[in-house]
């Protein structure tokens, strides 16, 4: 029974003919069950291109699980993604910065940042002139040699992102990668990221806790509901780019987008600590 | 008289200021070498049985003459040879093997029940069986030192891939990276430092295990030097065998170590 649902499940990421008019991501009625435990029930949702695209929910909502099928790292029970790839292109359909430490401690910070392209035996000019590019860019040019060890957690962070980056693909997937940073760093890495972004406007999904964070980075906020993970709510925000995300806090639209998902939200934290609380679930 | 007192206990402590680590490398030469005098004088002076225990100077004379005849560099090189090739002809399987059982659950659940069930055996019993299937050449020697060397390199990196964060593995598959490509990138240098570790206790146990083999129908190597010696009651010479075979440990470690910074940059 499980098995025919899961050879329903299609995920595509085929060359579409028309891209310009089709969205980027297309997720139909996405659901993943693991046994009896729903994760992830009947999400569907277009992403356009070149987005950035946030999804908030509380922990445990399923927004991780969401992340790893398009990710190609589970696969799903039922429904599917649709990738729109541009005609001929040659890049890969997705890369992602994972949550906590994922650089490889035993690489040097540019052979970490080479990681995708070498995987994909890009040539040699082009890699030196990518990860180059995204090593400067993200300000560890000068550690180029060295190991993650040497480094700071905003610097392995930033490794991180400049890997994806590089790898140069249709999407990123971006799963809490600033939650482990102080604040301070946090504000630091937002802006790079910005910045980054703004060169070529990859579309970008971006999953975190922070409404803070969800508000100054996001186009779009995607609110989840607790288990199991339902689309509750799409906000759109208005703020214009290029943004500065010192400034923004001064922005009354900004104080009213980020009370709004907060009242959205703090619902369903609510209800999941009740679940939570009623499985005898400590966390 | 008490001024003086005084003066004496504010004395500045700089000669131990600088010496924490210094001392510790002096007393670390100093007591063997006390050893052997001690050694020595109990030997010459007749309160310990020369029979068992040669003077350390006797010993000495012995070691230069055998080396002055090429004897002794002969069983070294025979040792050394057979621990070379059994080193690699049971570490290279074991690596191999020990890596794919790390990364792959069926190939785990085959060889795990093999590996357990034989790794208790003492290496040192098989030592008939090996002479049995390999005779009393140069395979039955390499065997016995591949065997010992197979159980914990295989063990060590089967536990290394093991432990290896799977974070780093789906990294390699988020970025499309081969079944070689994952192999070569993220399990062998992700579990280098265990296996490391392993190859040291292989080292050491080959070293053993060649020792005991050579003294079992062989006609060369530091073992049957030994055995030789206790045969004709030279004792000098069974000291000889010793002192080379320990310091070949002491070197072999050195070196492992050495490879190992070289191999495990990332390690603090």
């Amino acid at each position: 029974m499980i098995q025919a649902l899961a050879k329903k499940a299609t995920v595509r990421d085929d060359v579409a003919t028309e891209s310009q008019e089709r969205p980027a991501i297309r997720i139909k009625g996405l659901s993943k069950r693991f046994g009896s435990f729903t994760a992830v029930d009947n999400v569907t949702i277009d992403i356009a291109r070149g987005e950035f695209f946030m999804i908030v929910g509380p922990s445990g909502c399923g927004k991780t699980t969401l992340l790893r099928i398009l990710a190609g790292l589970e696969a799903p029970t039922d429904g599917s993604i649709d990738v729109s790839v541009e005609a001929g292109s040659q890049r890969p359909v997705n890369s992602m910065v994972f949550q906590g430490d994922s650089i490889f401690p035993w690489m040097t910070v540019w052979d970490n940042a080479a990681y995708g392209l070498k995987m994909r035996r890009a040539p040699q000019a082009q890699i030196k002139e990518v990860v180059g590019h995204y090593l400067d860019r993200t300000g560890l040019l000068k550690f180029a040699d060295a190991y993650p060890h040497q480094l700071s957690g905003g610097m392995k962070q930033r490794v991180s992102i400049a890997r994806a980056f590089a790898n140069d693909p249709e999407i990123l997937l971006m799963d809490e990668p600033f939650s482990a940073l102080d604040a301070q760093n946090k504000l630091l890495l937002q802006e790079e990221l910005l910045r980054i972004w703004e060169e070529n406007k990859k579309t970008v999904l971006f999953i975190t806790h922070d409404v803070d964070e969800a508000v100054k980075l996001g186009d779009r906020i995607m609110v989840m509901t607790a288990q199991p993970g339902r689309v509750k709510t799409v906000v759109p925000v208005s703020l214009a780019r290029p943004r500065d995300v010192l400034e923004l806090q001064q922005n009354p639209e900004f104080g009213k987008l980020v009370h709004q998902i907060w009242s959205s939200l703090r619902e369903e934290v609510q209800r999941a600590r009740e679940l939570d609380e009623a499985k005898g679930v400590r966390k | 008289m008490s001024a003086h007192i005084e003066a004496d206990t504010v004395r500045p402590t700089r000669s131990w200021k600088l010496s924490e680590n210094t001392r510790d490398r002096v007393i670390s030469v100093a007591s063997p070498v006390l050893l052997l005098l001690v050694w020595e004088i109990a030997a010459r002076t007749g309160l310990i049985d020369t029979r068992f225990f040669p003077a350390p100077s006797s010993i000495f004379e012995t070691l230069v003459t055998l080396s002055s005849t090429g004897e002794l560099w002969q069983h070294t090189a025979a040792s050394l040879q057979r621990l070379f090739i059994g080193f690699l002809v049971g570490g290279i399987p074991a690596l191999i093997l020990g890596i794919i059982m790390g990364l792959s659950r069926p190939v785990r659940a085959i060889f795990d029940p093999l590996i357990s069930a034989t790794y208790p055996i003492p290496k040192s019993s098989i030592l008939p069986l090996a002479l049995l299937i390999f005779g009393l050449g140069e395979g039955s020697k390499i065997f016995m030192v591949a065997v010992g060397v197979f159980f914990p390199v295989a063990i060590n990196a089967t536990a290394g891939v093991r432990e290896i964060n799977k974070i780093y593995l789906d990294v390699g598959r988020n970025f499309k990276a081969s079944r070689w490509d994952t192999f070569r990138t993220i399990a062998l240098p992700g579990a280098l430092p265990v296996i490391m570790t392993g190859i040291k206790l292989g080292v050491g146990m080959g070293l053993v295990l060649i020792a005991i083999a050579e003294m079992m129908g062989a006609k060369s190597g530091l073992g049957y030097m030994i055995w030789a010696a206790w045969e004709t009651f030279s004792v000098e010479q069974m000291y000889v065998g010793l002192f080379v075979i320990a310091i070949i440990g002491f070197v072999l470690t050195l070196v492992l170590n050495e490879i190992e910074k070289r191999l495990v940059p990332w390690k603090r």
